[in-house]
C-alpha cells in the first residue's frame, strides 16, 4: 500500500480524489498523486468560494433590479465599460441587466477612503468583518453542489464531503453573528451597540428554531441513509421525494429561522435603518462595509443551499425525477445547474419577500420566535418522534 | 377630547398565522414585477412639456428687432431669491430708440439662484422677461450660472407680438399705410 | 398751540389748532386728502383742484343768529352746494369735512383722468416711480381705466436744466406750480413757469435756468411726480430698494436733517429730511453730494506707521507707543467728529495732561442752511469742554509751541495740519499721530496715520448753531481695516490707565456723557426734531454764524 493509498483509505471523497485516483493509475507516483490530491482540494474549496463569492455579488444585482420591477422601475441599467458596448448585442445586454454596475459598486468599494473612526476599538473594529465574512465562506466548502458517478457509487461535486456536514454548516453559519456582535460593540456607538445586541438575540433565538425544524426532517430520513447528517446523503435521499412535502411544516419553520438568521428583511433588525441608522455597521464604511455586505449575501447563498439539499431536493430537477448516474460527467454537469438554478431562484424568493413585507417590530420579532415558532417546532419534533416509534 | 377606544376586528385563525396576507402581498409585488414600467430614461428620453412650461428666463426683442427691456427693475425687485441683478443704463442719443430714454447697460440672471418662479415674467410691464422651456441649465463653475445680457437675448430670440408699444406715432402710420 | 377748534372730519370729532388749513388738519385726524400743489413750506396756489372736499359749517338763522337746530335737536351743519379746496381753506369752530363722500370721489377720478389724459404713463422708465404721488393718487383714488382715445400731446422731454443738474420732462408734469413757487419764494427770482394754454400748457424755463443756485435741486424733491429728476440720480436706482436712513448734514453748522438713501452699502442719493425747526424742507444742493467722501480716491483706506502701510493691530499699538513717549502732549481736536468721539477725545487730554488745540472752518454765510462756520459740531467742542474760546483758523499756536520744544507729541483729529500753519520740518521735531477720513501730507508725515471711520459711517450727535442736539444714525460700514474713531479712542485713554470697556455702545456712549455733561437730556434723547440744550454757558462766546433761516430770525 503506497502513501497515496493509506490517504484514500482514510479519506475518500469526491471529484479530487477521482482525478488524483485516474493519475495513480496512469502512472504518477503515491506521493505525487497526493500532492496532486491536495492541490486540487485547495483548487476546489477556492472555486466553490469563488461560486458563493460570484452569487453574492449576483444577489445584489438580483436585489437592485427585483426591487426596480416591482416599484414600476428599471433598476440599474446605465453602467458600462466603453469597449464592451461594442460588442454588438451582448455589450448592451449587459448594460441593460445592469451587471456593469456590480464590477462599479464593487471597485467602489475597493477603491473608497478606508475610513477607521478616532472613537472605535480598532482591533476587534478591523477583526469583525473578517469574522463575519469568512464562517461563510468555509461553509461554502462544504455544499455539494452536485453529483456524479465515480467507481459505481454518487460521489459530491463538493470541495470537502464529510459525515457531520449538516452540523458542520450549522455551526460555522451561525458563527458569523459574532462578527456583528463585535463591530456593534467594538463601534462604540449606541447605533451600533444595539444592532450587534439585536443580532445576537435574534441568532440564539433562532438557531432553537432551525435545529428543532430539522431534527424531524433527519429522522425522517434517518431509516433511509447511512448517515443523516451528511449533506450529500440528504440530497441524496431526495431523488424520489422532496423532503418539503413529506415535512412542509419543518420547511416553513426552517425558512422563517434562515430569514431571520441571514438578516434579512421582514427580520433585518440589527441594520434596521429606520431606528437604528445601519446598525451594527454604522461606522463602517468602504471595503469593511464591503465585508459585511458580501458576507450577508454570501450566508443567504449558502442558507438557500442548505434549504435546497435539506427540503428541496437537492439537485433533483423536479420531483421524483433525478439525473440518472450513467450520463457520467453530464449528470455532474446538469446537477451542478439544477443546484445553481434552485439557488438563484431562492435568492429571488429572499428578495421578493423583502420588497413585499415590512419590517417586523423588534419585540414582535422576539415573541413570534419564542412564542410562536419554538412551541410549534417543539409540536412538530414530538409528533415526529411519536411517529417515528409507530414506524419502527 | 374624550378617548374612544375602537374595537378591534377579531381576527380569524388564518389572518392570525399572516400567512395567506403573505401570500397576497407576494402575489401583488409579483403583478407588479410585469407590469409596465413608469421610468422615463432622462437623458436619452426627453419629457413632453406642456405649452405653458415655465423653465428658464429669458429676454426677448420685439419684431421690429428692438430690446423690450427698459430696465425697471421690477424683476429685480419681485425675484424671491434675488437672482435678476439690472444695471439701468441710457440709450443713447442718435438712436432710433433714444425716445425710451432707457435700457439696461447690464442684465444679469443667476441661474443658480432661479427658481423658475415666473414672478418675473409677471411683474414686467413691457412683457420683456420670458420664461421658456429649458428646464436643465448646467454648469462647471458658479460663474457659468450667471447669464449676461447678450446671452439672455441669443436665448430669448423675438416675442411674435403686435404690442407696439413705443413705436412712433409717424412710424406706426408708415407701417400701416404698407398694409402691416 | 392752545386756541384749539373742534372740527369734525368724516363723521369723527377731533380738536386741531386754529389756523390750520384742513389738508393739515386731517392729517392730524389720521385722514389723507389726496394733493399735488399743496406744500407745508410753500405758499397755497389751489391749481391742482385734486384735494376737493365737502366742507360744512353750523347753520345760524340768518335774522337772529341762533343755531338752526335738527328735528331731533342736533346742530344743522350747513354743506356748501359746490366743493372746495381743503388746502385754501382754513379751519374754523364746528367745521364739518367730508373726504369720502361719492361726490368727492367722483371729483378726485375727474381730476385724476384730466391730469392722465397728456400723461405718457411711462412708469417703467420714469425715476420718480415708486415714490411719485400721482402713481399713488391713481393707484388710491384714480378710477383705474383711461377713456382717452386720441393722440396725446408731445412736449419737450429730456430737457437739461439748472445748468444740466436737473432734467424736466414736461409731458410727465401735473402743473401743480411748487417748482415756480419754490424759485420765487425761497431762491427769491422766477425760474420755471408756465408757457401755452389748455391742454398744451407745459411747464418751461427762461433764460435763467438756475444753474448758479445753491438751492435748485429742491424742486427735485418737491416735484409730486417725475417732471423734475435729479441728472446725478438718473437711472442710478429704484426707490423701493434703498433703505433710508436718518443723517445730519455734516457740511455747515446748520445741521441740516437729511435722508440718506442706501442700497448694499452704497449711497446713492440724500435727500433734505423736513424738520420744521431746522431746515423746514429744503437742503442746499453742495450736502447732496458729500458722500462721494466714503469711495473718495482722497481717502485714508490703510492704517500707516513711518509711511508705510501696515495692520490695524499693529498701527494702533504702534501709536499707544508713540503717545506714551513723551508727556509733553498736544491734541487737535476736530469739530467734524461727532459730541461722543469729542467726548472720549477730551477724556483722553485730561488723562494724558495734553494741550487742546482746534481750528476753525469758516466761509461765507448764505444767510440760509449754508452757515459760516463748516464744521458741523463746533458746539460740541465747547460742551465737551475741549475748548473754552473760539478757535483760530490755523494751528500757529501749536506750531509755535512745537518750534519752543515744548510739544513734543501731537494727536491730530482728521485736521489737515500741514495746510494750517506747521510745516514739514515742525514733524521732525514732535511726533504726529494722525488720525482722519482724508489721506493728506499730514497723514503722510505723521509717525502713525489711523484710518478712521466717516460721518456716514458711525451713528452720532452733532450740536448745530441753534445749539440743537441732533443725532444722526449709520448709513454704510465702513471699509475694511477703516476703525471708529470712538474704539481707537478707548484703546488710547485705556493705554492711559483706565478701564474702558473695547469697541463701545453707541447707547453707552451717550449715557455716560449725558451723566458727565448735565446740560445734554439722559441718553442724548433728541427726539424727532433733536433738542435745543442749555446754552447760556456760551453767551459769552462769539460765533460766526449770522441770521438766516430758524437762526436768529426771532430776535
Amino acid at each position: 500500500m503506497n502513501s497515496f493509498e493509506i490517504f484514500l483509505a482514510a479519506q475518500t471523497s469526491g471529484a479530487a480524489g477521482w482525478i488524483a485516483e485516474r493519475a495513480s493509475l496512469s502512472g504518477v507516483d503515491g506521493a505525487g498523486a497526493a500532492a496532486l490530491y491536495l492541490a486540487l482540494k485547495i483548487v476546489f474549496g477556492v472555486a466553490a468560494i469563488g461560486v458563493v463569492m460570484c452569487f453574492a455579488a449576483l444577489s445584489v444585482v438580483v436585489e437592485r433590479k427585483v426591487a426596480g420591477f416591482i416599484q414600476g422601475r428599471f433598476g440599474p441599467n446605465s453602467t458600462y465599460i466603453p469597449y464592451l458596448m461594442l460588442v454588438p448585442v451582448v455589450g448592451k445586454t449587459l448594460r441593460r441587466l445592469g451587471l456593469m454596475q456590480l464590477v462599479a459598486d464593487g471597485l467602489k468599494f475597493l477603491f473608497k477612503e478606508e475610513p477607521l473612526p478616532g472613537h472605535v476599538n480598532k482591533f476587534w473594529y478591523t477583526l469583525a468583518p473578517i469574522i463575519s465574512l469568512s464562517p461563510v465562506l468555509i461553509c461554502a466548502c462544504v455544499v455539494p453542489f452536485g453529483v456524479f458517478e465515480h467507481g459505481g457509487k454518487a460521489t459530491a461535486l463538493a470541495a470537502a464531503n464529510f459525515d457531520l456536514s449538516l452540523l458542520f454548516i450549522t455551526v460555522l453559519g451561525s458563527l458569523g453573528v459574532y462578527g456583528a456582535v463585535l463591530a456593534g460593540w467594538s463601534s462604540n456607538s449606541k447605533f451600533s451597540y444595539l444592532g450587534g445586541i439585536r443580532a445576537g438575540a435574534q441568532m440564539i433565538s433562532y438557531e432553537l428554531v432551525m435545529a428543532l425544524s430539522l431534527a424531524p426532517v433527519l429522522m425522517w430520513i434517518a431509516p433511509r441513509v447511512s448517515s443523516p447528517f451528511n449533506l450529500f446523503e440528504i440530497g441524496m435521499s431526495q431523488s424520489g421525494m422532496w423532503n418539503i412535502f413529506a415535512q412542509p411544516l419543518s420547511a416553513l419553520l426552517f425558512l422563517l429561522a434562515l430569514f431571520a438568521e441571514t438578516n434579512r428583511q421582514p427580520f433585518d433588525m440589527a441594520e434596521s435603518e429606520t431606528d437604528l441608522v445601519s446598525g451594527f455597521h454604522t461606522e463602517y464604511g468602504s471595503f469593511k462595509f464591503g465585508l459585511f455586505f458580501v458576507g450577508e449575501y454570501g450566508h443567504m447563498v449558502v442558507g438557500s443551499s442548505v434549504f435546497i439539499c435539506v427540503f428541496l431536493g437537492a439537485w433533483s430537477p423536479l420531483p421524483g425525477l433525478s439525473w440518472p448516474l450513467e450520463w457520467g460527467a453530464w449528470c455532474g454537469v446538469l446537477s451542478f445547474l439544477t443546484f445553481i438554478l434552485k439557488i438563484l431562484a431562492m435568492i429571488f424568493f429572499f428578495v421578493w419577500v423583502r420588497w413585499t413585507l415590512p419590517r417586523f417590530r423588534y419585540d414582535h420579532v422576539m415573541n413570534l420566535s419564542w412564542g410562536k415558532l419554538l412551541p410549534l417546532a417543539l409540536a412538530n419534533f414530538a409528533a415526529y418522534m411519536v411517529l417515528a416509534c409507530f414506524i419502527k | 377630547m374624550a378617548i374612544v377606544v375602537v374595537e378591534r376586528k377579531k381576527l380569524s385563525f388564518w389572518e392570525r398565522t399572516y400567512l395567506p396576507q403573505i401570500a397576497g402581498g407576494l402575489w401583488i409585488t409579483l403583478k407588479n414585477l410585469f407590469r409596465k414600467k413608469v421610468t422615463l430614461e432622462y437623458p436619452e428620453q426627453r419629457p413632453a412639456l406642456p405649452a405653458r412650461y415655465r423653465g428658464a428666463p429669458t429676454l426677448v426683442k420685439d419684431p421690429d428687432g428692438r430690446e423690450k427691456c427698459v430696465s425697471c427693475q421690477l424683476c429685480e425687485f419681485v425675484c424671491p431669491p434675488k437672482a435678476i441683478r439690472v444695471s439701468p443704463g441710457a440709450i443713447a442719443e442718435g438712436s432710433p430708440y433714444s425716445h425710451i430714454e432707457k435700457a439696461p447697460a447690464k442684465f444679469e440672471i443667476n441661474m443658480a439662484r432661479c427658481i423658475f418662479c415666473g414672478l418675473c415674467q409677471e411683474a414686467c410691464p413691457e412683457s420683456a422677461i420670458v420664461l421658456q422651456k429649458e428646464f436643465s441649465v448646467n454648469g462647471f463653475d458658479r460663474k457659468s450660472f450667471i447669464r449676461g445680457k447678450a446671452d439672455l437675448y441669443e436665448k430669448g430670440g423675438v416675442l411674435p407680438d403686435n404690442v407696439m408699444k413705443w413705436r412712433k406715432a409717424s412710424l406706426n402710420a408708415e407701417k400701416s399705410k404698407g398694409g402691416r | 398751540m392752545s386756541d384749539l377748534v373742534n372740527i369734525n372730519i368724516d363723521g369723527k370729532p377731533c380738536a386741531v389748532p386754529a389756523g390750520l388749513n384742513v389738508i393739515e388738519a386731517a392729517k392730524l385726524a389720521g385722514v389723507e386728502i389726496p394733493h399735488f400743489c399743496y406744500h407745508p413750506n410753500l405758499q397755497v396756489a389751489g391749481s391742482c383742484r385734486l384735494c376737493l372736499v365737502s366742507i360744512g359749517t353750523p347753520a345760524r338763522d340768518r335774522a337772529t343768529g341762533e343755531p338752526v337746530l335738527n328735528p331731533d335737536g342736533t346742530q344743522k351743519i350747513a354743506f356748501m352746494p359746490m366743493l372746495a379746496i381743503s388746502c385754501g381753506t382754513k379751519v374754523s369752530e364746528g367745521m364739518h369735512v367730508v373726504t369720502n363722500s361719492p361726490q368727492v370721489k367722483a371729483a378726485r377720478e375727474g381730476v385724476l383722468e384730466f391730469l392722465l389724459l397728456n400723461h405718457p404713463l411711462d412708469c417703467p422708465i420714469c425715476d420718480k416711480a415708486g415714490e411719485c404721488k400721482l402713481q399713488e393718487y391713481s393707484e388710491n383714488f384714480g378710477r383705474g381705466r383711461s377713456r382717452y382715445v386720441e393722440e396725446k400731446n408731445a412736449k419737450p422731454k429730456k430737457v437739461p436744466v439748472a445748468g444740466g443738474r436737473i432734467m424736466l420732462d414736461a409731458e410727465r408734469c401735473v402743473l401743480c406750480s411748487r417748482c415756480i413757487r419754490f424759485c420765487r419764494e425761497i431762491i427769491g427770482r422766477d425760474i420755471f413757469g408756465f408757457i401755452r394754454r389748455g391742454s398744451k400748457n407745459e411747464i418751461s424755463v427762461y433764460g435763467d435756468d438756475g444753474g448758479d443756485s445753491n438751492y435748485i435741486m429742491n424742486v427735485v424733491d418737491g416735484c409730486p411726480v417725475g417732471a423734475l429728476t435729479e441728472a446725478a440720480f438718473r437711472f442710478k436706482m429704484r426707490p423701493w430698494f434703498m433703505r433710508v436712513v436718518n443723517c445730519v448734514a455734516p457740511e455747515s453748522s446748520a445741521g441740516v436733517n437729511t435722508n440718506v438713501w442706501v442700497r448694499e452699502n452704497t449711497i446713492y442719493r440724500i435727500t433734505p429730511r423736513a424738520n420744521p425747526f431746522v431746515n423746514d424742507s429744503w437742503t442746499s444742493d453742495s450736502s447732496r453730494y458729500e458722500y462721494k467722501i466714503v469711495n473718495s480716491d482722497l481717502r485714508l483706506r490703510r492704517m500707516r506707521v513711518d509711511g508705510a502701510p501696515c495692520e490695524p493691530g499693529y498701527a494702533l499699538s504702534r501709536a499707544v507707543d508713540v503717545l506714551k513717549s513723551d508727556p509733553r502732549i498736544a491734541v487737535v481736536a476736530s469739530a467734524r467728529q461727532p459730541l461722543e468721539e469729542q467726548f472720549l477725545l477730551a477724556e483722553f487730554a485730561s488723562m494724558a495732561g495734553a494741550k487742546v488745540y482746534a481750528v476753525s472752518h469758516l466761509g461765507e454765510d448764505d444767510g440760509f442752511l449754508v452757515s459760516a462756520d463748516r464744521t458741523p459740531n463746533m458746539r460740541g467742542l465747547f460742551v465737551s469742554g475741549l475748548i473754552k474760546e473760539y478757535p483760530k483758523p490755523d494751528l500757529s499756536d501749536l506750531a509755535a509751541e512745537i518750534r519752543m520744544g515744548n510739544i513734543k507729541t501731537v494727536l491730530c483729529l482728521c485736521e489737515d495740519a500741514t495746510s494750517l500753519g506747521l510745516e514739514e520740518k515742525d514733524f521732525k521735531l514732535a511726533n504726529f499721530v494722525y488720525c482722519g477720513v482724508n489721506d493728506s501730507l499730514t497723514a503722510r508725515l505723521a509717525k502713525v496715520a489711523l484710518a478712521i471711520s466717516s460721518n456716514f459711517e458711525h451713528a452720532g450727535l452733532f450740536i448745530n448753531r441753534q445749539f440743537r442736539l441732533q443725532k444722526f444714525d449709520k448709513a454704510v460700514c465702513a471699509p475694511k481695516g477703516v476703525l471708529d474713531f470712538s474704539a481707537i479712542a478707548v484703546k488710547f485713554i485705556n493705554a492711559f490707565g483706565a478701564s474702558l470697556a473695547e469697541n463701545p455702545d453707541i447707547g453707552q456712549l451717550r449715557m455716560r456723557i449725558s451723566e458727565m455733561c448735565p446740560i445734554l437730556p439722559k441718553g442724548c434723547e433728541t427726539g424727532e426734531g433733536g433738542v435745543v440744550i442749555d446754552s447760556s454757558a456760551f453767551a459769552s462766546i462769539k460765533f460766526p454764524e449770522t441770521k438766516s433761516l430758524h437762526f436768529l430770525d426771532n430776535e
